[in-house]
């Protein structure tokens, strides 16, 4: 198991600085946040991206908060429930964490859920997407986003934009069959079709038989939904197939289309229209600052895991701020609840309710700016809450 | 009926892939009688070299592909004069715990340096998009492969069946004590063909990363796929797995296009049937040593 005390080298820093003028912070005066992302295996950029995020924050803010000094201890989980248990465990009673964070995929998440409640310490998602999270311990509270938010607005999206026929490729897990659903749900309701609907096994080599059945279904446009690192390979055998040529275009949640990796898939993606959380392209000022600063620091752009890493670190130390470095976690969860920001991806909020984010989900179309791809927006669907949820 | 051929290319496409990436497996299990489960390190290998060369150093695709090959080879000799050698007389379940853990070191050391995301080859614009051929559509990449795979298939064929060197593989492999009592250096025989095979692998791992997505757990992924290719081919000959890789490969295609919802089942159900009626595999001979 791996560990390591990331930021020595800012809290180094910070010290010679003098930041504040502070003492060496005392134990009592410390508090730890127990991170655990897939740092390595499929999902590692996932896990990358939040770390990065979270260095950046606390370069930038400093790495005090209301006379406390924030610690983070990183684990890797490689995204496997059992290691994210294990580490969960080890963190709360070994290292006596005040938050555990991070989170790359659902199952991870969780797996954490009852440790969170036993332990009365918060759990802050800043990555996995199925809407029931939120519902596995009151002491959850999620950052990232849902699945449902993008999927249904994707959904109202295209039946009113002249998309009638779909045909649907997602990939055959949980994430993917929310997608779907949610999808399918507010499509058909708007007077959509499905017309072909098509589940690929997660571990999918080749998407050629897939994609030739897409095309030969002749629908307006295909609806997907792939695990982060698939979608290069999809975009790349979708224009190698003609259907670009075909006139059938790419629609689904941003995953697709991440920033991570949207610059490498070619020429093929533009055109595909996502609904999604952030942007890159996300013309703000504070956006401009955040992705000048993350290239800066990182050498690549900013993907909607680092703007949620940046956005939980963001939230725990408000946090703080509101309990004044009390450390009570079920003070803390409370002084999350409610909470309302500005953030890189635009004006976000925690519902008090259900401890999930409220967001903007904006349409975007992939277009060249500057020689590089982005996904360049151009509606905007305000605060919308975590629909998974509000239909129960 | 134009979907029929396209599928029917795309198949043979993916099985030429296949027979290319698992034919140097079939060489080292059916004739050294070596099990090698770190064969698909070698085409992550080969994959990546293409990768570095192409997309960091600006060499052609076509350029790279041969480099590709040669230094996929080179790894495999080092490791058979070093390591490999070693476990020649051992048993089987000792070859598969160490060639097991090779697989995952050569996972672990490319996520290393390369990092665990898919990686791309910039591919030269000729080789990209699809042509319509009397209204079937021809992917050009796909085209390359099975030009390609196919050749090179017809010259494996030649030299094991023609040449000296085929014809000392051969002996070396039926009875090696008596190859060697004749005069045939059966260590050497053995490295050059091991390398050979290392160095197909790695030709094929470079042609399908564009099909099958290049990252570090290649060999953990697609072992499976050398293994079924092998095991239903049988490992006696060349033509054995040939013949297994398009008809998982058509199969395969043709099942997810055909019954999508049954797709990732369709190339083991066929295995199944093809080892309950044929339990040494398609072309195997019955204990063959």
């Amino acid at each position: 198991m791996f560990e390591r005390r990331i930021f020595s080298r800012t809290v180094a820093a910070a010290a010679i600085a003098g930041v504040a003028g502070l003492a060496p912070a005392k134990a009592e005066d410390s508090v730890k946040v127990g991170l655990i992302l897939p740092m390595t295996g499929g999902q590692a950029s996932t896990g990358k991206q939040i770390e990065n995020a979270i260095k950046l924050y606390m370069q930038q803010k400093g790495d005090a908060v209301a006379g406390k000094k924030i610690e983070i201890i990183l684990k890797d989980d490689a995204a496997i429930p059992d290691k994210t248990k294990t580490a969960a465990q080890e963190l709360i009673v070994n290292d006596k964490v005040n938050f555990i964070a991070g989170f790359g995929v659902t199952p991870a998440a969780l797996a954490a859920a009852p440790l969170a409640t036993q332990a009365k310490i918060p759990e802050v998602v800043m990555a996995a997407g199925t809407s029931i999270i939120t519902e596995r311990s009151p002491y959850i509270v999620r950052t990232s986003f849902t699945l449902a938010q993008s999927s249904t607005i994707i959904g109202d999206w295209a039946v009113k934009n002249g998309i009638k026929k779909v045909a649907t490729l997602t990939s055959d897990y949980a994430p993917g069959n929310d997608a779907l659903n949610f999808f399918k749900q507010n499509f058909t309701a708007g007077g959509g079709e499905v017309v072909e609907e098509v589940k690929t096994p997660l571990q999918n080599p080749d998407f050629a038989p897939f994609l030739q059945r897409m095309k030969d279904a002749k629908p307006d446009a295909i609806f997907v939904f792939v695990p982060a690192g698939q979608g290069g390979n999809f975009m790349k055998q979708y224009a190698e197939r003609g259907l670009d040529k075909a006139g059938i275009k790419v629609i689904g949640p941003g995953d697709v289309t991440d920033d991570d990796l949207l610059n490498n898939m070619g020429d093929a993606v533009l055109g595909t229209v996502t609904a999604h959380l952030y942007s890159a392209a996300h013309p703000s000022q504070m956006n401009k600052d955040f992705v000048a600063a993350y290239k800066k620091a990182f050498g690549n752009r900013p993907g909607f895991m680092a703007v949620s890493g940046y956005d939980g670190i963001h939230l725990i130390y408000e946090a703080l701020k509101k309990t004044n470095g009390d450390t009570d976690g079920t003070k803390l969860v409370e002084a999350m609840k409610g909470q309302k920001w500005e953030s890189p991806r635009g004006p976000i909020s925690i519902d008090p309710e259900t401890r999930d984010i409220v967001q903007n989900i904006y349409i975007r179309k992939v277009e060249k700016v500057d020689g590089e791809l982005y996904n360049v927006e151009f509606a905007t669907f305000e605060a919308v809450k975590d629909l998974g949820k509000t239909k129960k | 009926m134009t979907s029929i051929l396209t599928n029917l290319f795309d198949g043979v496409a993916y099985g030429m892939l296949l027979f290319v990436l698992a034919c140097g497996l079939a060489v080292t299990l059916g004739l050294m009688n070596f099990v090698n489960l770190a064969h698909g390190a070698f085409a992550m290998a080969g994959g990546y070299i293409c990768m570095v060369l192409v997309n960091r150093m600006g060499w052609p695709f076509f350029a790279a592909l041969p480099l590709a090959f040669v230094s996929s080879a080179a790894i495999g000799i080092a490791l058979e004069r070093t390591l490999y050698r070693h476990l020649y007389a051992r048993s089987h379940l000792d070859q598969v715990l160490f060639t097991i853990g090779l697989t995952f070191m050569s996972v672990a050391a490319v996520d290393y340096i390369q990092g665990s995301s898919r990686v791309f080859i910039n591919l030269p614009a000729a080789l990209q998009g699809q042509f319509d051929l009397f209204g079937v559509g021809i992917g050009r990449y796909r085209l390359m492969i099975i030009v390609i795979c196919g050749l090179l298939t017809i010259a494996l064929q030649m030299v094991l069946a023609k040449t000296r060197f085929g014809s000392r593989l051969r002996a070396a492999v039926d009875d090696p004590r008596a190859a060697s009592g004749l005069g045939i250096n059966v260590p050497q025989v053995f490295a050059f063909t091991f390398a050979f095979g290392c160095g197909l692998a790695g030709l094929g791992g470079a042609l399908s990363a564009e099909i099958l997505g290049l990252d570090p757990y290649f060999p953990l992924k697609f072992m499976i796929y050398f293994l079924i290719v092998v095991t239903v081919g049988g490992s006696s000959s060349i033509t054995g797995p040939f013949l297994a890789s398009l008809l998982l490969g058509i199969g395969d295609v043709a099942g997810k296009y055909y019954v999508p919802k049954m797709g990732p089942f369709v190339i083991y159900t066929m295995m199944i049937v093809i080892l309950i009626w044929r339990p040494n595999g398609l072309f195997g001979r019955t204990a063959a040593r």
